[in-house]
């Protein structure tokens, strides 16, 4: 039920998003997201977008696995 | 893939493994996922395999299709048989067996029940048939309360009447507390990672504070389970219960506002009653009374005395109180083909998962 695949917005028309996942593209509902732009990777549920991906905190939690990669 | 490829790296999983070999030590824990997208990434994942003999992972009520009660199926089968009613559900309801039926066999008798991929779809499937109520069955979390809450709006700024809901959600804290309050021994919960992109981490605070639980926000990836497993032993070890968020790229303190927003206009706490636990106050949502006519509960039908499957041991698999392999009909009788209970119904369900990745016939 749940995609737990963050999916790329590459347009958006209203409160309607085209999302890009691989080669194919969906369009979802953006009524959940209301500040989302085009470029942000979004968490889609059920044929909507219900987070926009925080490209920060991602790049903290992959330096902290690159860190454990260099401990030994 | 971004997000992706960057979490599955292996040689961050093993330290992380070799890291919760460490500070668990030979201590037993057991931890409880309560997200069915949980569920199959770490039987996918053969995470389990790895960690400490001494360190469970057990499943709880995480399949919203699973701790739907008989008593929803029975009132969806008895609407599809409504000649005005054309009934647009996700396609995991399908094959869940009510207490005689299910909406896959009213499905092959003729009524007019559809699979939709999203309730926008089914609001497209109302503007289409005007003639017909259009129902659409609301199961899920506070993942897809959202999603529905906003068809609702759209059908109402739209003036499309005869989109209509039956709304079976359910919300996961209040479930959590009931099983903290239960028989079962728990150190810890990961707690679903979709779930609190809309509802954040306070939610879960009362976890921590009332009954010293451990609790973890954590993602999908491999990665993002090893550490939120490696995060809840440091907890136990360290005895500081807390509510941690491992999933930062998508979970915020404060949830989704929007998302809240939408929901608390639509619907309101009700009591729900969930598959093998029972009724658990607070627990569901149900229509407010300002959107009454979009309330499928309104529209009367006769719907058949309720029968649980015979059998079948979702109800104790559902609260972590036995493992698939317990029932006496799993593998045999029950499965992912001919599925007796919808824990094996669903692609979410416990039992699926551990048929699909688990089980070597002997
Ligand atoms: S194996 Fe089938 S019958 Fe047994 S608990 Fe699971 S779903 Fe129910």
């Amino acid at each position: 039920m749940c995609i737990a695949v963050p999916m790329k917005i590459v347009r958006i028309q209203g409160d309607r998003g085209l999302v890009e996942i691989g080669t194919t593209e969906r369009e979802v509902g953006l009524q959940l997201v209301p500040d989302v732009q085009e470029g942000d990777y979004v968490i889609v549920h059920a044929g909507f977008a219900i987070q926009v991906l925080d490209e920060k905190e991602a790049l903290e939690t992959l330096a902290l696995f690159k860190e454990m990669e260099n401990l030994d | 893939m971004k997000y992706i490829d960057e979490y599955r790296q292996i040689e961050a999983v093993q330290q992380f493994i070799g890291l919760i070999h460490e500070v668990a030590g030979s201590r037993l824990m057991t931890f409880m996922e309560v997200c069915g997208t949980h569920t199959m990434a770490i039987a996918r994942s053969g995470i389990r395999q790895l960690l400490p003999e001494t360190l469970s992972l057990i499943s709880g009520p995480g399949c919203p299709v699973c701790v739907t009660p008989n008593r929803l199926i029975d009132r969806a089968v008895a609407l599809s048989r409504r000649r005005d009613v054309l009934l647009a559900t996700f396609g995991d309801m399908m094959k869940v067996p009510g207490s005689t039926s299910s909406l896959d066999r009213e499905h092959a008798a003729g009524r007019d029940v559809r699979v939709v991929a999203s309730t926008l779809e089914a609001l497209e499937l109302a503007r289409q048939n005007p003639s017909k109520n259009v129902v659409f069955i609301g199961v899920g979390f506070e993942t897809t309360a959202p999603t529905v809450a906003a068809s609702i709006l759209e059908a109402e700024n739209q003036g499309i009447d005869n989109y209509k809901v039956l709304s079976a959600h359910k919300v996961m804290p209040p479930a959590m507390r009931a099983l903290c309050a239960g028989e079962l021994n728990l150190d810890g919960f990961l707690c679903p990672g979709h779930v609190s992109t809309i509802i954040g981490s306070k939610p879960y605070v009362f976890l921590a504070r009332e009954f010293q639980m451990p609790c973890v926000i954590a993602g999908f990836e491999p990665l993002d389970i090893v550490q939120a497993v490696f995060m809840l032993a440091r907890q136990v070890r360290q005895d500081t219960p807390s509510v941690e968020i491992q999933y930062t790229r998508a979970v915020r303190p404060e949830g989704n506002p929007q998302a809240l927003k939408i929901v608390d206009r639509v619907f309101e706490p009700c009591e729900s009653e969930w598959r093998g636990i029972g009724i658990i106050p607070e627990s569901g949502l149900r229509i407010r009374d300002v959107f009454a006519g979009r309330d499928a509960e309104s529209i009367s039908v006769d719907v058949e005395p309720f029968r649980e499957t015979r059998g079948c041991l979702c109800g104790r698999v559902l609260q972590g109180l036995a493992v698939p392999p317990d029932c006496p009909l799993f593998g045999k009788a029950c499965t992912p083909d001919e599925p007796i209970g919808p824990c094996m119904v669903s692609s979410e369900g416990s039992c699926a998962a551990y048929y699909k990745y688990q089980w070597q016939p002997a």
